[in-house]
């Protein structure tokens, strides 16, 4: 199964953390969402949201100034 | 709702472009971090609750005000503010800057707050004193006072006064 993908290049906080979540909703439990960021701030703040929220943070990298999380939706 | 839900309420009482921005970004992200959110316009804050939003920013009072300028930073002589027609445009300035950073007007993030079911409670005293009336406020807000504010408060985990 492919992820979903969220492009949220450009967009400033806290707007990535909102596209996400409602993103993060239409996803089945288990299902991952692919988020794609130039947020510096995203960076920490993704890992507060999936703390907060119960969704795993599965992996995060960072290529030239784009960050790509994969989250996976919590039960 | 569960009994472990968290909750944050806040009190927004100013109604400047700039200062606009604090308390609907953070009942925003709240809202979407699985928080019940309160706000509570009152002075000022109020007019954000208009359904014409038409926002300024003063260099008035404002000592730290600075505006990126082709690579460097231009201070806003608070006097400035004074002039006719200075406070147009360092509203177009900072509008500007807010598009070209991917920054979300203050009607989206209204919009998002009232999409995510953000409670907004008016104040009652404040409508009566400047003379608003209910119909120039957006719909599904609640208009109460202190007594409504400090009752919700006493059950939120985060209380901020903005």
């Amino acid at each position: 199964m492919s992820n979903t993908v969220l492009d949220v290049k450009g967009l400033n906080c806290p707007l990535p953390i909102l596209r996400a979540k409602k993103a993060i909703k239409d996803l089945a439990a288990g299902g991952v969402l692919e988020v794609i960021a130039t947020d510096p701030g995203s960076v920490k703040d993704f890992d507060a949201f999936c703390r907060q929220t119960g969704n795993e943070l599965v992996s995060q990298k960072e290529d030239g100034g784009v960050y790509t999380f994969e989250i996976k939706k919590g039960a | 709702m569960t009994a472990t839900t968290k909750s944050m309420s806040l009190i927004v009482t100013k109604g400047t472009l700039d200062w606009a921005y604090p308390p609907f970004i953070l009942a925003t992200t709240a809202a979407s971090m699985g928080l019940n959110v309160t706000m509570f316009f009152t002075f000022y804050g109020l007019t954000l609750l208009k359904k014409k939003l038409d926002l300024k920013v003063t260099t008035l009072g404002n000592a730290a005000m600075e505006m990126p300028m082709m690579g460097m930073h231009m201070v806003m002589p608070n006097l400035m503010g004074a002039l006719p027609g200075m406070d147009g445009a360092t509203t177009m300035m900072m509008k500007d800057l807010i598009k070209k950073k991917g920054i979300a007007s203050i009607e989206e993030l209204r919009d998002l707050a009232v999409e995510a079911e953000v409670r907004m409670i008016g104040c009652q005293m404040t409508l009566d004193l400047f003379e608003y009336k209910t119909t120039d406020l957006i719909d599904g807000i609640e208009l109460a006072g202190a007594a409504t504010y400090i009752e919700t408060a006493t059950k939120c985990d985060i209380n901020l006064f903005i």
